[in-house]
């Protein structure tokens, strides 16, 4: 129980008539890498926005590190360890590389200097390190996705939330990236992820939660998680599991 | 701190105070005297404006309280000159305070934010055009009373130095504005405000604390007007041209730079005064000027004289500059 960094209990959103996440409860262990996957709309973003503090829940409560933050803004759930990437790319389009990072370590470092140093530290470590100088503003996709993880990692965050930073990435790119999360894994930051690309699901994640419909519908370990027939329908419909079993038994 | 950034506001200080001990012509000094005026409340419009991305529309609302301040605790309380300045740069300040936690608590940002500050100095122009203690519709004159104590001098080259002087602090704080953790943070709100929230940054507060310093510092020429002129009324303090010269000083110079209200307000004040004198005074000629000198600067020059400056060095001088930056980091 003690090692347990993030408990989302019962939470729910609405939007107007959208219910956008229901009765949604997980928790994240510290030190380790959690995935929440589910199909498109199924509520994922939302829930990383109820977490972070960007949307405040219509019901359930949020515990971080033990206390209740449910509503608490999202800069000072920054300023507690949590720290967040977009799914949509948020650069701060007329700044450098390394002041955009340095942004990020300003949260613990008030000098100037001292926070781009530690900028340009992190920047070595997600390997933004030779573009330092470069306006973010032309940064490739996949630059810019390193940036996102660069700018959150400056926070030195206890709690990361990476939402979709391998989307629009090509296979390579992914290799690039996944030991980098695997990395920041091993300094002791505990990582929260959604994710659609299975691969590097399956290869960086110890527990996984599936969201349909703004439900939990399952959890467990990947290798679980793929099997379950739940899972399988909330991605390809009802019926489709026992289908893909019959078609297996047919071949 | 990297105390060569601060060379340069030196170097123009410095050139800029001798111009008196070689030009003694009155036209030259009193052209001098309302370009730095206008530099002061540009510069403070570029806080918000330029570094904080917060366009107003009216900081005629600071300016204005500056001035009335100035001018009314000097002839209705016979406060000393010096107090009455210090307490409307003070006053300016707290309305800029006031205005920035009503609208950015609730949220208002881009064009929505721009029409508030707008509102608010149209509220505060008609009341001061009818309240008794501004003078109602008269105005208030300050009595001439010259002598360094009531702050007022007979000669134009003292009221340029102290100007200047005003202008030599607003360019330092802009300066240290930029430099520091809360500059970062503002610069920050401009690009992204959810990004930089997500990173720690309490928008709320940083705006705050721009639109105060901002305040102030249109405030401050405000004050400086008062005492100039000796006399202030309510199309003057609070009206439209003082909000909109604020933000054409900063715009034509060069956005969210240290000396782009300075650059704009030589710019913009010369090409108004060039077109009295082709045409002789058409009353609004000057404004006419300003639009079409806006449109170029929009249309060709998005960041300015400064930033057209700054590329041709760029260009001039391309590794040296990279190399800076490599060390700064």
């Amino acid at each position: 129980m003690s090692d347990r960094i993030l408990a989302v209990e019962g939470v729910s959103k609405r939007f107007g008539g959208l219910q956008a996440v229901r009765d949604a409860s997980l928790t994240v262990e510290a030190g380790r890498i959690t995935a929440v996957i589910g199909p498109n709309g199924a509520g994922k973003t939302t829930l990383f926005a109820l977490i972070s503090g960007f949307q405040t829940p219509t019901g359930g409560r949020i515990l971080y590190r033990g206390t209740d933050v449910t509503g608490m803004p999202a800069h000072r759930l920054a300023r507690r360890g949590m720290a967040r990437t977009f799914q949509i790319v948020q650069p701060f389009a007329g700044l450098t590389v390394l002041e955009n990072i340095a942004v990020g370590a300003h949260l613990h470092i008030a000098g100037r200097a001292a926070a781009l140093a530690a900028a340009s530290r992190v920047a070595e470590l997600v390997g933004l390190d030779h573009i330092l100088q470069q306006s973010a503003a032309t940064l490739t996709v996949a630059g810019r996705k390193r940036l996102e993880l660069a700018r959150a990692l400056a926070t030195s965050p206890k709690l990361l939330l990476l939402d979709e930073v391998l989307a629009g990435l090509n296979p390579s790119e992914i290799r690039d990236m996944v030991p980098i999360i695997r990395a920041i894994r091993e300094r002791g930051v505990t990582i929260m992820m959604i994710e659609h690309v299975m691969q590097a699901v399956m290869s960086l994640a110890e527990h996984i939660y599936v969201l349909a419909e703004g439900h939990v519908i399952a959890q467990g370990r990947p290798a679980e998680v793929v099997a379950d027939p739940r899972v399988i329908e909330a991605y390809l419909g009802p019926g489709a599991a026992a289908r893909l079993a019959g078609g297996a038994h047919g071949r | 701190m990297n105390l060569r950034a601060f060379l340069p506001i030196v170097a123009v200080v410095a050139a800029l105070a001798c111009i008196p001990l070689v030009i003694d012509s009155n036209v030259v000094l009193n052209f001098l005297v309302t370009a730095l005026l206008l530099t002061l409340a540009g510069q403070g419009w570029n806080v918000l404006g330029g570094y904080g991305g917060q366009y107003s529309f009216g900081h005629a609302a600071f300016f204005g309280t500056g001035a009335y301040a100035t001018a009314i605790l000097q002839m209705r309380y016979g406060l000393n000159a010096w107090a009455a300045f210090a307490a409307g740069i003070a006053a300016g300040a707290g309305v800029g305070a006031a205005i920035g936690a009503l609208t950015f608590r609730s949220g208002l940002r881009g064009s929505y934010f721009a029409l508030v500050t707008l509102a608010f100095a149209e509220v505060l122009r008609i009341i001061a055009s009818v309240a008794p203690v501004t003078g109602a519709g008269v105005g208030i004159l300050i009595k001439l009373d010259v002598g360094a104590r009531a702050l007022q001098f007979s000669s134009r080259a003292a009221f340029y130095w102290l100007i200047l002087a005003l202008v030599a602090i607003a360019l330092v704080v802009t300066r240290l504005v930029e430099q520091s953790r809360f500059g970062a943070w503002l610069v920050a709100v401009r690009e992204n405000e959810d990004a930089a929230r997500a990173l720690g940054v309490d928008a709320t507060r940083v705006k705050l604390g721009a639109i105060t310093i901002s305040a102030a510092m249109a405030a401050a020429a405000g004050c400086f007007y008062a005492q100039y002129f000796l006399f202030v009324d309510a199309p003057i303090a609070y009206g439209p041209w003082i909000s909109v010269e604020a933000l054409l000083a900063p715009i034509i110079g060069g956005v969210g730079t240290v000396f782009g209200p300075l650059l704009g307000a030589l710019l913009i004040k010369t090409l108004g005064e060039a077109a009295k004198l082709v045409t002789g005074d058409a009353p609004g000629l000057d404004l006419v000027v300003y639009g079409i000198v806006l449109i170029v600067v929009i249309a060709f020059a998005p960041r300015g004289v400064a930033g057209v400056v700054a590329r041709c060095h760029a260009r001039l001088l391309p590794p040296r500059k990279a190399s800076a930056g490599v060390n700064a980091a």
